[in-house]
């Protein structure tokens, strides 16, 4: 029975293969995504199941030190004040090791929301458990979810990084307008640039 | 549009004594790069880096480009750093960046904003992530989405890939015999 020893190889290698590029066990559209509980700045615990009448949710992996984090952060905070109102909120999360980057420290996360008077939630990935689930590999990258926790959308926040007032399309607000009507959004699935989620040394 | 830059032209404004300089390249569309991509041969292997000077991996990786460049570049061999640096920034990241740390491959800044768009034109499995390399021989293309650990790992994908693709094109041509 050589057959179902070598399957299994040929799979590993497989997905060993894949995973240089794209983790397979990371969510894709449609997957439902797994709650979490992660350190506010605040010092409180936070899951998604906080929110109970969320009609969706605006995941941001975000950071303080990253130039695109810091370019795109009053448009998140933006996001936040539209769309909460209407029962869809920002959780913002710094995937990054503060041993590699010290600018991201929780510390550093406090000091930074409560200077930005960050209107949303900033939890601390801080045992970097969450974001590869997610898949998330660049700060800012954002996961759209609708009530149910199924993943809708996942990319960036709009086509223009640099100058805010030439955003031709805004990527996030029309994913979450969709998911508020109930359709799928269109694009669901967009690609940035970004600062590298610093993952720790082992 | 495509703008020259010449930092040593910009240096001697405000630190008179810098006289040397490195030239660069603006491009403000992700057209007029892949009008440079497609200037290229067949026969000639293009090594392109998506780097930025506030992404400390890149930075990290970047003596092994200029390695790459020392002991490989000649017209079948090229190498271009792009910087995805913010243009509106240039006097205050890149170009300062550049003069304390010069590069001897060719420099390029893609200032093109809409990303989504460039991005699958690159390479389909790029997300966006830098650093990211890709080696472009023959009309194929290979794709590298992280930082090469070392001189010699980014010497032999280099390799590696430009032997597969002359392989191929042998094999190809014995079959059309």
């Amino acid at each position: 029975m050589k057959r179902p020893v070598c399957i299994p190889i040929l799979l590993a290698s497989f997905l060993l293969f894949l995973n240089a590029t794209n983790d397979p066990n990371s969510y894709a559209i449609g997957d439902i995504a797994e709650d979490f509980r992660l350190q506010n700045v605040d010092g409180k615990m936070v899951s998604l199941s906080d929110f109970p009448d969320a009609k969706g949710f605006i995941i941001v992996f975000t950071c303080n030190h990253c130039p695109y984090a810091q370019i795109y952060e009053q448009r998140i905070i933006n996001l936040h004040k539209k769309f909460n109102p209407k029962g869809f909120p920002v959780i913002a999360i710094n995937p990054n090791d503060a041993e590699i980057v010290p600018d991201d420290s929780f510390d550093e996360m406090v000091r930074r929301a409560a200077a930005k008077r960050y209107p949303f939630v900033y939890l601390h990935d801080a045992d970097q458990t969450v974001y590869p689930k997610f898949g998330a590999n660049r700060t800012p990258h954002v996961f759209v979810l609708n009530k149910d926790k199924v993943v809708r959308y996942i990319g960036a926040i709009d086509d223009n990084p640099e100058t805010p007032s030439a955003v031709r399309k805004k990527y996030v607000e029309n994913a979450v307008e969709a998911v508020l009507r109930d359709e799928r959004p269109n694009p669901d699935l967009t690609r940035a640039i970004g600062c590298p989620i610093k993952r720790k040394r082992h | 549009m495509r703008n020259l830059y010449l930092i040593s032209f910009i240096c001697l404004l405000s630190v008179p004594n810098a006289l040397w300089g490195q030239v660069f390249t603006v491009y403000d569309s992700f057209n007029e790069l892949e009008k440079r991509i497609q200037q290229v041969d067949e026969h000639t292997t293009l090594v392109i880096n998506f780097w930025a000077t506030w992404c400390g991996p890149c930075v990290e990786e970047l003596p092994s480009f200029d390695e790459l460049y020392q002991k490989h570049a000649d017209t079948d061999f090229q190498v271009i750093m792009v910087s995805l640096d913010f243009k509106s920034r240039l006097e205050k990241t890149l170009v300062p960046f550049l003069e304390k740390n010069p590069l001897k491959p060719e420099i390029a800044l893609l200032a093109d904003q809409d990303a989504d768009s460039w991005i699958p034109q690159i390479h389909p499995n790029w997300e966006g992530t830098i650093p990211a390399t890709v080696v472009i021989r023959g009309g194929q293309r290979s794709l590298f989405p992280e930082k090469f650990q070392s001189y010699e790992a980014l010497e032999s994908f280099v390799l590696n890939f430009v032997n597969k693709v002359q392989k191929a094109t042998c094999m190809g041509s014995k079959g059309t015999r």
